[in-house]
């Protein structure tokens, strides 16, 4: 019986999945095109601005025939679409060339570092999001009481202060004079990895958690607020909703959401973050290698680096997006 | 399914009886409301109604011992079947809320959670009060059916925003009943819904209020969604009631100022009736003075009015807060009917719109509109939500340019898009926005909102445009101090004014007015609605007036347009459409807008809404 | 967005809201100089900005004179000690901020003015411009900022303007995000229409009608952006990417005095706690106008009342 006049314009199942297959595509096209832009722009500022590669290498004073020499190394000879065609079909098949400083192939170089600024990103990332997560939460649960008051200095004293900062005060806490519990640089020799001696991750690791979860907990302690006041919670207490299950059950599951896409903006700060942290504890990863390369103008090392970060950046992205999109009911059907 | 034995004495007990409640700003700021009492029988509905501000939403969440942030319950009693809930420790009023007394929100869509499934929602109420309601499983089929909702799995599986308004209103209303409460405290539930909606959700409610003896206490700033379902009316201005009694009484004879006010401020779909709003706006807290509130806006007030404030008195059968009270009973209000326009003479129309076919990306909105707005005439467009009418008006203005078909204003057609017109021709044709809040730039002064308009399409010298500018504030009855304010400093009302003296002031030939009272309180809207009427008949405008609300087009228009999904479902003179509407839809509007009923005998024959096909 | 706190003054007469009063945007600045976060903000940055203006003219040394043993404890004579090459630390602390200050205010107005510039337009014009301009904002976000400064400078080696330019286009997309979504918002309210019914011409509307409603957001942006020139570029220099080896440079001091941090820890430290107090300053003023803007400061009984009042006061 009573079925209701106004009629439902809901079908299930025909609109569900529908719109989120779709939002996927979209982003996954717009991801390739943004990579596809990097690798340009990458070959371009390397390679073709301005001047010559080859004399910036080699200096002004550089004799024609080791120019030559160079350039045909580099591919510098051939036309402009042709060197991308070959620096770009080596990304994917793995000839990515020699470094120019020692010789060596550069994946030889490259992949060691990779994996130890991997371990670092992961184990940094997973504990400054749950991290984040948790404090905003707390933060929020307790508005206006004396936690959410020091939290907020906090931050702001964290999102204010610079990697190197940071990484130098808990080397002058933990490393030095006061308490000497940790190594204050590794002594890793590059080629090796990082979970051979786990403790050289710790100041790196703190540096980075340190510098990434203010921003987490600020944007879940935002979104947490404004569940805590919307209408549907406060419809929740006049249910008579105990306040444990309002936060856990009402409020929490509506803040996550918009504070997964702030996680992925987290791991952009820590692709950046480890140029400084790596170098300032001489981690053998390749934020360092970007800096030895940059130093001694590698430029097929440079190229690699920084087309890998960028790429890790548009790929956590999606991600993130994703993530966050099928948090949200609601969201799934908006365009 | 109702037990009419079970009615009568048992009934008539009272369930609901509030004394001195009063709420302050802060534990010793000023007080939002005060003084407010009143008694609920079972099975009956007391309406709380007023305007934005007036502090009715206040009532209804301190009926549950609820305050919003910073609110604070300072004094009083809600005794619900003689326990006072304000006096309940913490765990005992999260025991009562949703048990013995629950909440129907504004807004569904908000007040939803929209991660959750609405049958978790339903059950959840169940699962906090165990032993409330028997059985959880059979109680959400037994209340979903009883708020008109199809307990299937899949209606259950469902997230709120996969349903429709007023499925949604029906989820809170079953959460609501779901564990047989003594009092429902609902808070303007129909705000937002269609007419047609809104009446089915009326229906339920009081058929539900009726078969279970729950008392009610209904919330809404609409006089006539009341007048049909309450039994009792209590009327709030500035945090007091000022006005309580029996509906038929209060609404037939009202005798409180601001109730007369009000009761002529609301338009009538049966009469053609001037329509009388109330100037200036309702006192925040803290600025209500010693007096009584309404004093500065009273007709009646006298010296003793700004500095007594009046306590209730009893007169003819209700409560009034007012020191004159018995004088003013003796006079009668006396509504002046409306000159009703005459149709217009054949002439060539102002504004003729054919064949329009308009749509937003790939969703059609009009399909082959047509109308014709004769000169120094007015033309209501009528329709519900999604009909298509204001998408009508901004083809008309220019503001929306994807639309094929024709539309010449003084025998030339018009270019699509604003960009394609010339500047005379913008000039001409005056577009008024909905939403007063949003049309005024924050950062400009209402001087330089209309001297802009001026510079954009006049040359005139500074001081003519000043001297314009000055004129037109006196037209729509503004004041000169004014010109130095910026938006956020003006009421509702005020900037309503100010956004057609920016229209006025360059002399057009046509006015097109969106919904321009839909964001107003009814004693603004009367108002705004005069102003405009005024001023079209004495610049000899034509003018297009588009509103969701039947009952005003009598107040304004002459002839009127009803659309139906972007399409016209019937047009002709005004007193036609209203008195012996045609076409099936129209008919269905007219039944189901509510009127407000001033006479003694009031309808109350309407039975469970049956099922029935749109 | 409203920005200014709704006035509700405890007791006052009970008639009209006041009239024509200015409660415009200087007094928003003001009002944040006043709540305590924003005057201890701005003592902390003004501290420093005094000591980087006037610290070349009062230091005792030249920043590279060879004057004191190297890491040499502090003394009378020597304030804070001296440097891995025996140069007085105090001097060169004095001498080395005032070339990262100026990079950082050019980098971020540059930031600030191409952000902004790309932000509106993309959002206002819609259609073609949007797609090109959000995408270029894309690519350069997804680099981070010392990766992007650090590719622009392999080719061309460590010139101060081509770091300040680089730090200011890596800015660049994060404030066109922010004002672009800022600016959606803004434009579809209905008085960019009417202005469009005026037939004002786009470059107009952005500039006359849009522009105005973003400068809260915009200030903010700065003071945010202003925090980060100084991380981004100390952090270059700290990298060795800034002023060649002689000069003295807060970031590069910090790099070069590191090897001796348990000799004379001062020669780090001192630098160091100066970017912190500068950028905890400024982040700490910017912090205190958002929340007078945003009305986060607003006391809770007028919050309250905004929401009982509804309509009226929050839209």
């Amino acid at each position: 019986m009573a079925v209701t006049a106004d009629l439902p314009t809901f079908q299930p199942g025909a609109r569900e999945a529908h719109p989120i297959a779709r939002l996927v595509r979209r982003r996954l096209a717009i991801g390739v095109l943004t990579l596809f832009l990097v690798s340009v722009v990458v070959f371009v500022a390397t390679e073709v601005l301005p001047g010559n590669a080859a004399y910036a290498i080699l200096g002004r004073n550089a004799s024609p025939v080791r120019v030559r020499a160079l350039e045909t190394t580099l591919h510098l000879n051939r036309g402009l679409f042709a060197q991308y065609w070959v620096w770009i079909s080596g990304l994917f098949d793995g000839r990515l060339g020699n470094s120019l400083l020692n010789g060596q192939p550069v994946w030889n170089l490259v992949e060691p570092r990779l994996v130890n600024s991997a371990v670092l990103v992961l184990v940094t990332g997973v504990i400054g999001s749950l991290l984040g997560m948790a404090l905003g939460a707390l933060a929020a649960v307790r508005k206006d009481g004396w936690f959410d008051h020091i939290m907020s200095l906090v931050v702001l004293a964290a999102t204010s202060l610079p990697e190197f900062v940071v990484a130098i005060g808990l080397i002058i806490l933990f490393a030095t004079d006061i308490w000497h519990l940790l190594p204050g640089v590794s002594l890793l020799p590059p080629g090796t990895y990082a979970w051979s001696q786990p403790q050289l991750l710790v100041l790196p690791v703190a540096t980075l958690v340190i510098v990434i979860v203010p921003y987490t907990m600020r944007m879940m302690r935002a979104a947490m607020v404004e569940a805590l006041e919307s209408d549907y919670v406060e419809m929740a207490r006049l249910k008579g909703v105990p306040e444990w299950r309002v936060v856990l059950v009402h409020a929490l599951p509506n803040a996550i959401a918009p504070t997964i896409q702030v996680i992925g903006l987290g791991f952009l700060y820590l692709a950046g973050g480890i140029v400084i942290v790596e170098n300032v504890f001489n981690f053998p990863g390749i934020g360092q290698g970007l800096v030895y390369a940059v130093d001694g103008r590698d430029i097929p090392v440079i190229q690699l680096i920084v087309v890998v970060l960028a790429a890790f950046y548009v790929v956590m992205n999606i991600l993130t997006d994703v993530i966050a999109l099928m948090a949200t009911p609601r969201r799934r059907i908006a365009r | 399914m109702s037990e009419p034995e079970v009615r009568g004495a048992a009934q008539r007990e009272v369930r609901l009886k509030v004394t001195g409640l009063e709420v302050r700003l802060g534990r010793s700021g000023p007080d939002v409301v005060g003084d407010v009492s009143f008694a609920v029988p079972a099975g009956q509905v007391l309406g709380l109604v007023g305007e934005s501000g007036s502090g009715k939403t206040t009532v209804a969440l301190a009926l549950l011992g609820h305050t919003r942030r910073g609110l604070r319950i300072t004094a009083g009693q809600v005794l619900l079947d003689g326990t006072d809930l304000l006096a309940l420790s913490p765990r005992d009023l999260r025991a009562a809320r949703g048990a013995r007394v629950s909440y129907v929100p504004q807004d569904p869509s908000s007040a939803l959670n929209p991660t959750l499934r609405v049958g978790t929602q339903i059950r959840e109420v169940l699962r906090v009060h165990p032993g409330a309601a028997g059985d959880a499983g059979d109680r959400v089929a037994e209340v979903m059916r009883e708020a008109y909702l199809d307990p299937t799995p899949e209606m259950l599986r469902r997230y709120p925003h996969q349903l429709s308004g007023g499925q949604q209103q029906r989820i809170t209303l079953a959460m609501a009943f779901a564990c047989r409460p003594s009092l429902i405290v609902l808070d303007e539930p129909t705000t937002g819904l269609d007419v047609s909606t809104q009446r089915h959700v009326l229906d339920t409610v009081r058929s539900l209020c009726r078969s279970y003896g729950v008392a009610a206490v209904y919330v809404s700033h609409d006089l006539a969604v009341v007048s049909g379902l309450v039994s009792e009316v209590a009327v709030m201005y500035a945090g007091r009631v000022v006005e309580i009694g029996p509906v038929a009484r209060l609404f037939g004879e009202p005798v409180h100022p601001y109730t007369r006010g009000l009761i002529g401020a609301v338009p009538s779909p049966e009469r053609a009736e001037a329509l009388a709003g109330i100037d200036g706006q309702q006192p925040r807290p803290g600025r209500r003075g010693a007096g009584c509130s309404f004093a500065a806006r009273c007709d009646h007030a006298t010296g003793d009015c700004t500095t007594e404030a009046p306590e209730p008195v009893t007169v003819a059968g209700r409560s009034v807060r007012c020191l004159r009270a018995r004088e003013i009973q003796a006079t009668h209000p006396e509504r002046v009917p409306a000159v009703a326009g005459k149709p217009a003479a054949p002439a060539a129309p102002a504004l003729s719109v054919r064949g329009v076919t308009a749509s937003y990306g790939s969703t059609p909105v009009l399909s082959g509109v047509g109308l014709e707005v004769p000169p120094r005439a007015c033309v209501a467009v009528v329709g519900e939500s999604g009909s298509g009418k204001t998408t009508l008006a901004r083809c008309v203005a220019g503001l929306h340019g994807n639309w094929t078909g024709e539309i010449t204003f003084q025998g030339a057609p018009l270019a699509r898009g604003a960009r394609q017109r010339d500047k005379d021709v913008l000039r001409r044709v005056q577009y008024i926005f909905q939403n007063p809040y949003t049309s005024l730039n924050p950062r400009k002064t209402v001087g330089q909102i209309i001297d802009q308009q001026l510079k954009q399409f006049t040359g005139l010298s500074r001081r003519d445009r000043s001297a314009r500018a000055a004129g037109v504030l006196e037209d729509v009855s503004l004041g000169q101090d004014l010109l130095s304010c910026y938006p956020d400093q003006l009421s509702g009302g005020e900037r309503q004014r100010v956004a057609i003296a920016r229209a006025l002031v360059v002399q057009p030939e046509l006015l097109i007015c969106d919904e321009v009272t839909s964001s107003l309180d009814v004693s603004v809207q009367a108002i705004i609605v005069e102003l405009l009427r005024r001023i079209q008949r004495e610049r000899h405008l034509a003018m297009i007036f588009i509103t969701h609300n039947l009952a005003l087009v009598r107040s304004i228009a002459q002839s009127a347009v009803v659309l139906r999904r972007g399409a016209v479902a019937e047009s002709g003179p005004v007193g036609q459409i209203l008195e012996h509407p045609a076409d099936p839809y129209t008919r269905r509007l007219m039944q189901d807008v509510p009127k407000l009923t001033r006479s003694e005998t009031r309808f109350e024959t309407h039975g469970p809404p049956s099922p029935r096909s749109a | 967005m409203t920005v200014n706190a709704p006035a509700v003054p405890p007791a006052a007469p009970p008639s009209r809201p006041l009239r024509g009063a200015g409660r415009r945007r200087s007094s928003v600045l003001l009002a944040a100089v006043r709540t305590p976060r924003g005057a201890i903000g701005l003592g902390m940055a003004a501290m420093v900005v005094l000591a980087a203006v006037i610290g070349p003219l009062v230091a005792p040394y030249a920043p590279d004179a060879l004057v004191t043993l190297a890491l040499g404890k502090p003394n009378g004579q020597f304030l804070l000690g001296g440097d891995y090459l025996g140069r007085d630390v105090l001097s060169r602390v004095l001498d080395g901020g005032w070339v990262l200050l100026v990079m950082a205010a050019c980098a971020t107005a540059l930031g600030i003015a191409g952000g902004a510039l790309a932000g509106v337009s993309a959002a206002y014009l819609r259609g073609v411009s949007d797609g090109i301009i959000m995408r270029a904002v894309d690519v350069i976000l997804s680099f981070p900022q010392v990766v992007f400064a650090l590719l622009l400078l392999s080719l061309l080696g460590p010139r101060l303007w081509l770091i300040t330019i680089a730090v200011g286009v890596s800015h660049a997309p994060q404030v066109a995000r922010v004002l672009r979504s800022a600016t959606l918002d803004v434009s579809e309210r209905d008085f960019v229409k009417a202005a469009e019914l005026q037939g004002m011409r786009p470059i107009k509307v952005m500039a006359k009608e849009i522009l105005p409603n973003l400068i809260s957001p915009l200030m903010v942006e700065a003071g945010l952006r202003l925090t980060y020139s100084i991380v981004v570029i100390a952090g270059l220099a700290f990298l060795g990417f800034g002023q060649p080896p002689p000069a003295a440079n807060w970031g590069t001091m910090i790099y070069e005095n590191r090897i001796g941090l348990s000799v004379n820890p001062w020669a780090v430290i001192v630098p160091a706690a100066l970017i912190a107090l500068l950028t905890i300053g400024i982040n700490t003023f910017t912090d205190a106008f958002a929340r007078v803007v945003i009305g986060v400061d607003r006391r809770p009984e007028q919050a309250a009342l905004i929401d009982d009042l509804g309509q009226e006061l929050s839209k």
